[in-house]
């Protein structure tokens, strides 16, 4: 099965049924994308597909063949993922940070269909990345920094 | 199918003393039953850090090297779990040392107590125990720095400084920068403790500043930060484990074929049987092993197995609190009396009691327990994200057989802690697997399942209090019961008391001023893993407290807050040994007495900065609370607003928090920011039940966590500013929990009138 991950072109032979997650950290050894609940509750294993904020935990790895797969260790490339991994810094949003990563996905793909997203978007797109640690202030602060920022360099 | 010899299994090695010794730092449990008293009258007390298993190390030789590069490395022998330890213990050194920061690398100690100190990160003790060693490291590498630059420029050392890296000689203005001293300086004598230059506080370049990002910031938002699961080979394989479903239960038979025929799977494996007391030892099973954790996932659901429950499959968390809140109506062993308190109660206007509860909980740490062990040539590797490293390399070492020598921890990042990485079980199961497979690298891997039906729970507890007021509203007699199975349960599984540590948790050591008192703590048993979860025996007692005070307001129709400032009393300082509390936190008694006044102030500033008695809608209000935990002290008014629905939100929790003097005041924010978070999920979801002896929760649909959505949009946290460093520090990473389900819950009573006595509140603030 051939895969796209980070404008990469990857080949794998796997069960066409096995989550994507264990196909990056398994047998890819990409372990950036994490596990939380394999029920897609927690967010831990956000990925972009196609641009869309997916839980590759529950994701069978041949619905994102032919598709172009994003991850956190590929996502600084793209101005939006730049702009969060920098404000991410800055306010020091991490505790543990083992949520972060899917933190920055779905926050990546909330700022591309919505820029300047206002508080309510922000949940509405956030609430399904869980955080243990509850960095959950600093991570609104952050998206909304990064926006700014984004903004600007408009 | 082949099966881990038992053999592997049988601790040995470890003497009575060292384990005892442990297991008394670990919670302080110097009143365990069954006999496993250990504090010998002849022995002098050791206090703080050289009361832990093998104390504290300074020597810079140890923590620091500089490269021919300039760069410094430090070692941090602490593990991380978001507490910031990784930024703040490196801080320390880094100040004293006149390093820069900008040119300070950070690197993680492996398991090894003899030459670092203690590595067991809970107690919120990492910095009040190593602040003091760290900065004599930095201290001393420092002024070797400075002797080797005298001796290079044969000049008196008195002429010459550190300062930023390099070392001046301002008669000559010549400067040597650290990476060409080092070398001469690393064969110069260690200066010893009294030889010793410190900083003073005002020299200090980063201690209390909080200018300095996390260290590990970077790597955690590109995905390049190691955690305790993402250790990869590419021979390595992958193993997820059913477990007995009960605590003590045990495989009677099972039927492995369909998983072993499913795809991908290399080998199934019976787990080691179960044994008396659970300790940190894995739980009986059956372990799949495949090319990938999703392989193993899928396969581990098509094992038969047959369990043989053993003596808790009966155990009902329902049952159980009915039997629990009985006993705590009955008298119980008394652990603290004054004055006279059945005269007082006859004496009294009025009688006011009350009856809390508060369920199981789990830490649910984003990070499910995990760890990966490869063997080569008799030599084992761990990776664990543990919170207690030493522990972990003798239990691998007992469970394989092997000495300690040939055991390396190495300490990654933890994904979450909250305590339950203190027990090293998921460790101990890594590394026998590895053996099983001949060396192989395997990786075990708990689902969230796994997780929440085998973790080692936060207790569950039944709290009655019945107050004396006189005619003036004032407290003239109290009696309070707390009935929880303990923690040391796991060591000494038939302890039916709470042992020092957790009487020393918000129950005993209650410092309020109130004439005729007596506690007592009636008998439970524990019928699971009971440990030790973020801030433990300050959550029930804290929540039972602070509720009943505010019902004893309201019940006198009074201010809350004013209430609370009468019962606390005027600013004092008192001895712990005078409220029965010989624990104190493992902490001298004259260093660390109870001092009300700071307990006042803490409220007194988080009323003031939470605009305390502002008019609310109906349907809104504020909640107070404040509690004494870990040497320090928190209180919370926690705002809320419930809608139509009965659903409660809480747009602002203020914060005011003293720990004394602050190392690194941005992580101590972010601590305290989480414990909110933290408090509000376990006031407003957390439970964990049992029906035949199995937990009920599965996954995090069942077991609900606080979401963005639910979260305050405001956390305002004020430090209490305290500049004399001098002052002993308090624990940071646990006491924001406990008083924040009570502040809730006091706020709910406010804007509805409704009181909530059992936890978690779920629906209850919903109108009639």
């Amino acid at each position: 099965m051939e895969l796209q991950i980070n404008d990469q072109r990857v080949t794998v032979a796997v069960e066409a049924d096995l989550p994507l997650l264990w196909v990056l950290r398994d047998l890819l050894g990409m372990t950036g994308t994490k596990f939380g609940c394999g029920m897609a509750l927690c967010g831990a294993c956000t990925v972009l597909v196609d641009g869309q904020a997916v839980r590759s935990c529950v994701l069978p790895v041949a619905q994102a063949a032919g598709k172009k797969i994003t991850t956190i260790e590929g996502v600084g490339s793209t101005p939006v993922g730049a702009a969060l991994q920098g404000a991410w810094q800055e306010i020091n949003v991490p505790q543990c940070g083992y949520c972060q990563a899917g933190q920055i996905m779905s926050a990546t793909a909330l700022l591309q269909v919505t820029p300047q997203p206002s508080d309510a978007d922000i949940e509405a797109a956030m609430s399904g990345n869980i955080c243990r640690c509850g960095t959950y202030t600093r991570i609104r602060a952050a998206i909304k920094q990064a926006a700014a920022h984004a903004g600007q360099t408009k | 199918m082949s099966a881990v010899p038992d053999t592997f299994f049988v601790p040995k090695g470890v003497t009575r003393r060292e384990f005892l010794q442990r297991l008394q730092a670990m919670g302080g449990l110097l009143l365990v039953a069954d006999g496993l008293q250990i504090a010998k009258a002849a022995d002098a007390p050791k206090y703080g850090a050289e009361g832990m298993p093998h104390g504290t190390v300074d020597n810079p030789l140890v923590f620091l090297t500089i490269g021919d590069d300039g760069w410094v490395t430090i070692v941090v022998h602490r593990s991380e779990i978001g507490q910031g330890v990784r930024t703040g213990m490196p801080l320390i050194v880094a100040d004293e040392l006149e390093a820069d920061w900008a040119k300070v690398r950070v690197e993680q100690a492996p398991a090894d107590e003899d030459k670092y100190g203690n590595q067991d990160t809970d107690g919120s003790r990492s910095t009040r125990h190593f602040l003091d060693p760290m900065r004599r490291c930095g201290a001393a590498a420092r002024m070797m720095l400075e002797q080797a630059a005298a001796l290079s420029w044969n000049v008196p050392v008195s002429e010459v400084r550190a300062l930023n890296h390099e070392v001046q000689h301002q008669k000559t203005s010549r400067k040597l920068s650290y990476a060409t001293l080092a070398k001469r300086a690393a064969k110069l004598p260690v200066p010893t403790p009294s030889a010793l230059r410190l900083k003073t506080s005002a020299e200090f370049r980063y201690v209390g500043k909080g200018g300095v990002p996390i260290i590990d910031g970077h790597d955690i938002v590109t995905g390049k930060a190691q955690y305790g699961s993402d250790p990869w080979f590419k021979d390595m394989c992958f193993a997820v484990i059913a477990r007995s479903p009960v605590l003590g239960g045990s495989v009677r038979e099972f039927d492995g074929e369909a998983a072993a025929a499913a795809p991908g799977v290399q080998k199934i494996l019976r787990m080691p049987a179960p044994v008396a007391k659970a300790t940190f030892h894995p739980l009986a099973g059956i372990a799949v092993i495949a090319n990938s954790t999703g392989a193993a996932i899928a396969a581990r659901k098509l094992l038969k197995i047959q369990w043989d429950d053993g003596a808790n499959g009966s155990y009902d968390s329902d049952a159980y609190r009915a039997a629990l809140q009985e006993s705590a109506r009955n008298p119980g062993k008394v652990v603290r009396e004054s004055g006279n308190v059945d005269t007082a109660f006859k004496a009294a206007a009025r009688t006011i009691e009350a009856e809390y509860y508060i369920p199981h909980i789990a830490h649910a740490t984003m990070e499910p327990p995990c760890a990966a062990a490869r063997i080569i040539a008799g030599k084992c590797e761990v990776w664990a994200p543990t919170q207690a490293p030493q522990v972990t390399r003798e239990d691998v070492a007992k469970h394989l057989g092997f000495p300690l020598e040939n055991v390396t921890i190495h300490v990654t990042l933890l994904g979450g802690g909250f305590g339950r990485k203190s027990k090293p079980d998921f460790a101990i199961e890594a590394a026998i697997l590895s053996q099983a497979m001949d060396g192989r690298p395997v990786k075990v891997t708990w689902t969230r399942e796994d997780d929440l039906h085998h973790d080692f729970l936060h207790t569950v507890s039944a709290e009655y209090l019945r107050a004396g007021l006189g005619v003036d509203g004032k407290v003239s007699a109290w009696l309070h019961r707390s009935v929880a199975p303990s923690l040391a349960t796991i060591f000494a599984p038939s302890t039916n008391h709470e042992v020092g540590a957790e009487l020393g948790m918000g129950f005993i050591n209650m410092p309020y001023d109130i004439p005729n008192l007596r506690l007592e703590n009636p008998e439970a048993s524990a019928h699971c893993r009971i440990g030790w979860f973020r801030s433990v025996s300050n959550i029930p007692h804290a929540f039972a407290v602070q509720s009943f005070v505010a019902e004893l307001a309201a019940n006198a129709n009074k201010d809350h807050r004013d209430y609370l400032l009468e019962l606390i009393g005027p600013a004092r300082k008192i001895d712990p040994k005078s409220l029965h509390d010989d624990w104190n936190h493992g902490e001298s008694p004259q260093r660390y007495p109870v001092d009300t006044g700071r307990l006042r102030q803490v409220v007194e500033t988080v009323t003031h900065e939470a605009n305390w008695g502002k008019t609310f809608a109906r349907g809104r209000g504020q909640g107070l609370a404040v509690h004494y935990s870990f040497l320090s002290y928190t209180a919370a008014v926690v705002e809320v607003g419930i809608d139509d629905e009965g659903r409660i939100l809480v747009p602002r929790v203020d914060v005011a928090f003293d720990c004394g003097p602050q190392v690194n005041p941005e992580r101590i924010r972010s601590q305290l920011e989480g414990a909110v978070i933290m408090g509000l999920s376990l006031a407003m979801f957390g439970e964990i039940t049992f029906k035949n002896g199995r937990s009920q929760q599965d996954n995090f649909h069942q077991y609900r966590v606080t979401r963005m959505s639910e979260a305050p949009r405001e956390i305002r946290v004020h430090l209490i500013p305290q500049s004399d460093w001098s002052m002993p520090l308090g624990g940071v990473g646990e006491p924001g929990v406990p008083p924040v389900a009570p502040a809730l819950c006091n706020a709910v009573f406010a804007a509805t009138g409704k009181r909530i006595r059992r936890l978690p509140i779920r629906d209850q603030a919903k109108r009639a």
